[in-house]
């Protein structure tokens, strides 16, 4: 025994002693508890991975029996192989250093406990998700992580935009999780069993599949489901308004850790994908153009969180490239230097908005370089990282996707070139606008103090040297390998996509900074489309949002609740009132009326019986 | 000795219980409304005793007791109501004390 279940006993004992006491122990407590569970949590994980060593074969802790009905046997199992160790690592230790970060950020907000009481049971689910040996376990750590995200976009819950977009997070998700039980009912009534081990052993045993077949369905759904966490088409759209929440959630939960459980489980899936290769290659479409459709929207985006949300979007639609490409270990070395990169990004957006007193307007910005040092060069590490830059993380994982996408299907990787082209201009854009120029703002920049700019350092350090963990080859026994010939002339052609994309953003926003706004004035037109985020919320809103929201007051509260169901509630009181109305004038007060229908009644009975008795 | 049979007490019975009857409806002082119901009893008692005669059992005389004892019991709380809707409302007419009602 390795004792799995303590990892994930101490985000959640720190959930409840936070949540439970936070309003009255002191600010220091709450903190110590909050980072203290964290770090046990990530000691713990990594003791666990150093005894377990290779990891050849995944090691399953088997604890009770959560349901047992029928045919159907859950029990509340984990289990650790390679796939789950990245993500272990990836979510304590991006998790810690958030955490730390945090401990800053948030000083001087209200409802500090409750924050951090909900950072460790977000750390807590998101740890089960990843531990789970089965599809219902995984499954609670699915919904519960959605929950977390949804309390922490909806922090600021006396905000409405902010209380908006966490139900619309939630609802959004919903959508998805939809699909996603779907495929568990189905792969239940298919192998009889969740479990892991079961089902991808069942699974290998079957064809490949030509056409569409029961893996196929089941593959399609539970992208459906990854579509909603990891916000790809058509259900990206949360993603970019749960920006709402604080600085470090949308670090932690919305790029880091979260958002990346689709690709995760499109990972763990990797057997169904394999012999349905018609929901593979969906994978890789829905991929590829959400990166690159949320690359454009994220052009122009003048909110620095928002650029990074939209960048968030793109890059999880890399990662599903690399899956759908059959790469999935090029996804999940993507999910760890993303994980990196992009969470520095936000906690650097979070440091300068901490320096300008919650500013997050790209064009108030500028001129930032020298006062926030460290955040800028961080985030300087975070962009090259981004954009490509060998031989910086972000390379390597980008190389590995386009590689894997070129052999799949050349389209997909012109596709995915150009996203890298745009993916650095966007990324400088905002590094410009924010650190160069002159600043536009009337705050009086200072530093973050060195509990954010420590993890900052760190998390740069990452973006850096990151691309030298070689995840896909510690990976290899988990998934099939194919056949890789690294490209010289591939990386040669990304490479100079990124570096001519960051000249571009050069040229725009430092060179000559009225270029844009002329371009941008020519393209007017074409610029409002872009800017408005191709008026996709407002199709949403028209075509589905006002349906529902009409087809609910008209048809099913105003016709069949207020007047099938309460009209039928009502109408059997009124009945019974205007019955009773006719019978109360037998209640007249006269005694003789009442001695009267007495004999009356006493006459009757004599007569019935008398009948009675004639018959018999 | 020639005894009364028992047809006679019952025709007699029912007699007393229909001018019961008929008192208690047709009257509107209350006194002789409260009378009419006495009536009503006493007639049932007369049955009552002459079943028990005819089988000669201690049945029916009981029950003459129980009902005797019952209408003892009712004049005392009838005519108690009676004393007081006198005072209240100045009338012993049933047809004016009509407040109870819908």
């Amino acid at each position: 025994m390795h004792h799995l279940w303590l990892i994930l006993a101490f985000p959640l004992a720190g959930f409840l002693v936070n949540g439970l006491l936070g309003r009255r122990i002191s600010k220091t407590l709450v903190t110590a508890v909050a980072i203290g569970s964290v770090s046990l949590c990530l000691v713990w994980v990594v003791k666990v991975l150093l005894d377990l060593g290779g990891l050849g074969a995944p090691y399953v802790e088997r604890y009770f029996t959560w349901i047992q009905s029928g045919d159907l046997k859950v029990g509340f199992d984990l289990s650790v192989d390679r796939l789950t160790a990245v993500m272990l690592l990836v979510v304590t230790g991006v998790g810690l250093l958030i955490h730390i970060y945090a401990a800053g950020y948030m000083d001087h907000e209200g409802g500090y406990y409750r924050f951090f009481a909900f950072l460790n049971l977000f750390m807590f689910f998101m740890l089960l998700l990843v531990l789970a040996a089965n599809f219902l376990l995984l499954f609670v750590g699915w919904e519960g992580v959605g929950l977390c995200s949804y309390l922490l976009i909806g922090f600021y819950f006396i905000r409405k935009s902010a209380a908006d977009a966490g139900k619309k997070a939630f609802i959004v998700n919903r959508i998805g999780d939809f699909g996603f039980s779907l495929a568990i009912y189905l792969l239940f009534t298919t192998f009889g069993s969740l479990d892991f081990a079961t089902i991808f052993g069942a699974v290998n045993e079957r064809a490949t599949e030509s056409g569409i077949g029961t893996l196929t369905v089941i593959g399609l759904l539970l992208l459906i489901g990854a579509t909603g966490k990891s916000a790809q088409i058509p259900l990206y759209v949360w993603l970019p308004d749960a920006m709402e929440g604080p600085t470090p959630v949308s670090a932690l939960i919305h790029a880091a850790t979260m958002v990346t459980a689709g690709v995760y489980m499109v990972a763990r899936c990797s057997a169904i994908y394999l012999r349905a290769p018609v929901a593979l290659n969906t994978v890789a479409w829905i991929g590829v153009l959400t990166a690159a459709f949320a690359a454009i929207i994220g052009l122009v985006q003048n909110d620095i969180k928002k650029v990074f949300a939209y960048s968030t979007v793109s890059q999880l639609g890399y990662m599903f490239l690399g899956l759908g490409a059959g790469a999935f270990s090029a996804g999940i070395f993507h999910l760890v230097t993303h994980a990196f990169f992009k969470a520095l990004l936000f906690l650097g957006a979070g440091s300068v908005m901490h320096s300008l007193n919650g500013e997050q307007d790209l064009r108030k910005m500028g001129g930032l370089r020298r006062r926030v040092p460290v955040t800028f060069w961080s985030m300087l590490c975070a962009s090259v990282a981004i954009a490509g830059v060998p031989p910086f993380s972000g390379f390597h994982s980008k190389d590995a996707i386009l590689v894997a996408a070129w052999r799949h299907s050349p389209l997909m990787y012109w596709i995915g070139v150009i996203t890298a082209a745009m993916t650095a201009f966007y990324i400088f854009r905002a590094l410009f606008l924010t650190f160069w120029g002159n600043y536009r703002g009337e705050g009086h920049p200072h530093e973050s103090p060195p509990v954010m700019t420590i993890p900052l350092a760190v998390l740069a350090l990452l973006s850096l040297g990151g691309g030298y963990f070689d995840v896909p080859g510690f990976l290899r026994s988990a998934f099939p390998v194919r056949q890789t010939h690294n490209s010289e002339m591939l990386a040669l052609i990304s490479v100079s996509a990124s570096l001519s994309g960051i000249a571009v953003a050069w040229l725009f926003y430092v060179y000559r900074p009225a270029l844009a706004d002329v371009i941008a004035s020519k393209l007017k037109g074409l610029y409002q489309l872009v800017y408005n985020k191709f008026y996709v919320d407002e199709i949403y809103d028209a075509a589905i949002v006002r349906p529902v929201v009409h087809g609910s007051t008209n048809l099913l509260w105003q016709a069949v609740d207020a007047g099938i169901i309460d009209g039928l509630v009502n109408r059997i009181g009124s009945q019974s009132c205007a019955v009773g109305n006719v019978l109360r004038r037998l209640q007249s007060g006269n005694i003789r009326s009442y001695a009267a229908w007495v004999v009356a009644g006493a006459v009757l009975a004599v007569v019935v019986a008398g009948f009675l008795r004639g018959a018999i | 000795m020639i005894s009364v049979p028992l047809s006679w007490y019952l025709v007699l019975s029912a007699v007393l219980f229909a001018i019961g009857i008929s008192g208690f409806l047709i009257r509107r002082n209350i006194i002789t409304v409260f009378m009419s119901i006495e009536l009503m009893l006493n007639a049932v008692n007369l049955s009552f005793v002459a079943f028990a005669r005819q089988f000669r059992a201690v049945d029916g005389h009981i029950f003459a007791f129980f009902v005797m004892v019952v209408a003892a019991a009712e004049a005392a709380v009838g005519l108690a109501i009676i004393l007081a809707v006198f005072r209240n409302r100045a009338t012993l007419q049933i047809d004016e004390i009509d407040s109870m009602k819908y």
